[in-house]
């Protein structure tokens, strides 16, 4: 359950808002006449988008603790579930149901 | 009128194959939101002034913990940073559509981006109204998914205890189609050395970038603990790629842009 007040949710949200809005308005902004961005930027570009997602992995596990608890053992299942998933149909639907599914078999049923 | 539709039934087709997936994680993001206690105005808000599939989802976690809205606002720049570059690929595209294009900026993700700047729209169709189509149509999907998973919550005869993993599973299905992506990606690295590690070693550079983006916060994570783990862990990667700039930039360049996060 949420703990901040309504008004620090708003305020939360309007700055997840702000923060995406700028990386959508900037570039247009910038380079009102397709003016070529820098080298650097162009590079960043190139690498931030699947590093990003290695961090958003990261971020979604971070609360997962291997010295208490079940030690992460569901969550490993179900990691190792999307993984054989993915691997055997390519498809982000399949694998995050199934990954999802798993998991919450295994907190509600095996790891109680 | 006729001009209206014809772009409508130009922009329709390419959509329908993202509406499966938005009426999926859009009912799974309705669900996660119900299950979390949020009211049905909280997931609808977010997807009208978000609109990015997994900062919706990283905002459940930041509205369930501390509040720190200045850390709320560089994530939300770190996890869309892609979007820097589809606007400077559409820059010309978006040129001299009046009001529809702070619309389309607006509006603007990773799959309208694909379809934006990848299908080839006919003569009789106005380009401008096809791409403000395009985007109303996948946030319709995004919407009408939030709300049938939501209402779902309420009614659903099992425990919904651990649906929160869907953001985890997401993110890692993402990272698992962008490794593939990487595999098929050339040139990466100049060593001609004939040794297994050297050669392991070469395999290897062609995912440095997601290798970085899961190797680097890990140990920031474990350094810095999980409430505070993410500042440092987005300075070191962005001084890591600078880093290795001379041996990442010939391998990579521009396609990066394409594999977005899909959703």
């Amino acid at each position: 359950m949420m703990t901040m007040t309504t008004w620090q949710a708003v305020a939360t949200i309007a700055a997840v808002s702000l923060g995406t809005m700028l990386t959508r308005f900037l570039p247009f902004a910038l380079f009102p006449d397709s003016r070529r961005p820098p080298r650097t930027v162009t590079y960043l570009g190139g690498v931030l988008p699947h590093a990003m997602t290695g961090l958003l992995v990261v971020y979604a596990l971070k609360d997962v603790s291997p010295f208490s608890g079940f030690h992460g053992v569901p969550e490993a299942v179900a990691i190792l579930t999307i993984v054989l998933l993915h691997r055997w149909r390519h498809s982000m639907l399949v694998s995050v149901a199934g990954g999802t599914i798993m998991y919450m078999v295994l907190v509600q049923l095996v790891f109680v | 009128m006729a001009l209206l539709r014809t772009a409508f039934r130009a922009a329709l087709p390419p959509t329908l194959p993202i509406a499966a997936g938005f009426l999926f994680f859009g009912g799974s993001y309705g669900l996660l939101m119900h299950a979390k206690g949020f009211a049905i105005v909280y997931p609808l808000a977010m997807g009208y002034v978000i609109f990015a599939g997994s900062m919706e989802f990283v905002t459940v976690n930041l509205l369930l913990s501390a509040f720190d809205p200045w850390a709320a606002f560089l994530l939300a720049i770190m996890v869309n940073a892609r979007h820097l570059f589809y606007g400077l690929s559409m820059l010309g595209k978006f040129r001299g559509l009046g009001w529809r294009k702070p619309y389309l900026i607006f509006t603007m993700i990773d799959e309208t981006f694909a379809i934006d700047s990848s299908v080839h729209v006919p003569a009789s169709v106005d380009r401008g109204w096809f791409m403000v189509f395009v985007s109303a149509l996948c946030r319709s999907y995004w919407f009408g998914g939030i709300v049938l998973g939501w209402l779902a919550g309420g009614v659903l005869p099992f425990d919904t205890t651990g649906i929160e993993f869907v953001l985890a599973a997401l993110f890692l299905s993402i990272l698992l189609g962008q490794w593939d992506d990487d595999r098929n990606r050339r040139g990466a690295g100049g060593s001609r050395s004939r040794s297994a590690i050297a050669d392991l070693a070469d395999s290897a550079w062609p995912h440095a970038p997601a290798l970085v983006g899961l190797l680097v916060p890990a140990a920031c994570l474990m350094l810095f603990g999980p409430d505070r783990f993410m500042i440092p862990a987005m300075a070191l990667m962005l001084a890591a790629f600078l880093i290795l700039r001379s041996r990442l930039e010939d391998a990579d360049g521009t396609d990066g842009v394409r594999n977005g996060e899909g959703r």
